[in-house]
């Protein structure tokens, strides 16, 4: 009985949920207006022959860094940091990446690939998100203890890391971005 | 209005109008955007129709309540903008498999499925170890400037490029 109070106290109200859908509403059509929906888009990517992904992820990662940093120092916003380890992020990023080669969609985009009408997205791709993160959840007491442990750092952010002053890092990462996006376009890709 | 019909954007466009969608969930919901989370909680609840209740006491669900979230809703969204945005432009298909599929592998779409099944199961079991996917940890983390996050991203890719180049340069 103790758990289903936790559970209803846990449930999220109804303001809740509808932003979370106007949020997806609007991340939906941009994902989709980008191209990157597209299995060929994201694969071009991986083969390195189509940069739209980069290009896509990179000027948010520009514009959302500048905003949110500078909220921060207004104090109108948190950092929502994940904590991190070695057997975590590098092990679980490489069977992430090898996810993302054979299916051809992230999570995010197996949901744009599905608005757009792709059923192997819906049928394959879906099922099998759901199958994995399943599986995941049925081994987390073992990997936690394990594993996920390896080279523990916790959440920790890169100017934290470096110890120097958060706008250094956020004006460099601006500047490397802006560089990597010009080199792109000298190239072509 | 022309630009809600155009078949694509700029990719610079579509990435600043993400940051700026970032900026107000952090305001309005605060929380960042995240597709794995939604999706773990997605399948406990398809679980919970087979297993019942007993699939909540599971240690992970403890820290990811399998019931309908923010996250649930942010994935019911995006489906619902992509297919706005396919429509709007006419660039909306019913399609199994893609051309540069069917140039390398064939029209065949049990194989097809197949496979997005296999690879759907291994980025769904890599993005719960690495905590997040391309957009919790690819975007939003790394925008934050989450060492967890970029250290992700960068092995998304590394695994991601990897693994494309045996698939269609070895395999294909």
């Amino acid at each position: 009985m103790r758990a289903q109070t936790v559970t209803t106290r846990l449930l999220p109200d109804r303001s809740t949920l509808i932003w979370g859908l106007t949020f997806g509403v609007v991340f939906g059509f941009l994902l989709q207006k980008g191209g990157v929906t597209k299995y060929d888009v994201i694969v071009g990517q991986l083969l390195l022959e189509d940069f739209t992904v980069l290009k896509v992820m990179l000027s948010a990662v520009l514009t959302g860094m500048i905003g949110i940093y500078a909220m921060k120092s207004r104090g109108w916003v948190q950092l929502h940091l994940k904590s991190g380890s070695v057997g975590m992020n590098v092990i679980g990023g490489l069977i992430f990446g090898v996810g993302f080669a054979i299916l051809g969609f992230c999570p995010g985009t197996v949901a744009g690939a599905i608005g757009n009408g792709y059923l192997d997205a819906l049928v394959g791709g879906l099922t099998g998100i759901l199958i994995g993160s399943g599986l995941f959840a049925a081994l987390y007491p073992r990997l936690s203890r394990g594993v996920l442990k390896l080279g523990y750092f916790g959440d920790v952010t890169l100017p934290q890391l470096l110890r120097v002053n958060e706008w250094v890092v956020v004006v460099s990462v601006a500047a490397l971005i802006v560089l990597l996006l010009v080199a792109m376009e000298r190239a072509g890709v | 209005m022309e630009f809600l019909t155009a078949v694509r954007w700029s990719p610079y466009a579509v990435g600043v109008g993400i940051g700026v969608l970032s900026w107000f969930t952090f305001l309005i919901s605060k929380t960042p955007i995240g597709c794995s989370t939604g999706l773990s909680q997605m399948s406990g609840m398809t679980e919970m129709l087979f297993r019942g209740r007993a699939v909540e006491q599971k240690e992970y669900y403890q820290q990811f309540r399998p019931v309908v979230s923010w996250e649930v809703m942010l994935l019911l969204g995006i489906v619902i903008g992509s297919a706005s945005s396919a429509l709007l432009s006419g660039d909306f298909q019913w399609q199994w498999v893609s051309p540069l599929w069917e140039s390398t592998f064939g029209a065949s779409a049990v194989l097809r499925v197949a496979v997005a099944l296999l690879g759907g199961i291994v980025i769904g079991f890599g993005a719960r170890w690495a905590g997040g996917c391309t957009s919790g940890h690819g975007i939003s983390g790394t925008l934050q400037l989450d060492a967890a996050s970029w250290l992700s991203a960068i092995f998304f890719f590394a695994g991601g490029i990897a693994a494309a180049n045996v698939i269609f340069r070895v395999l294909g």
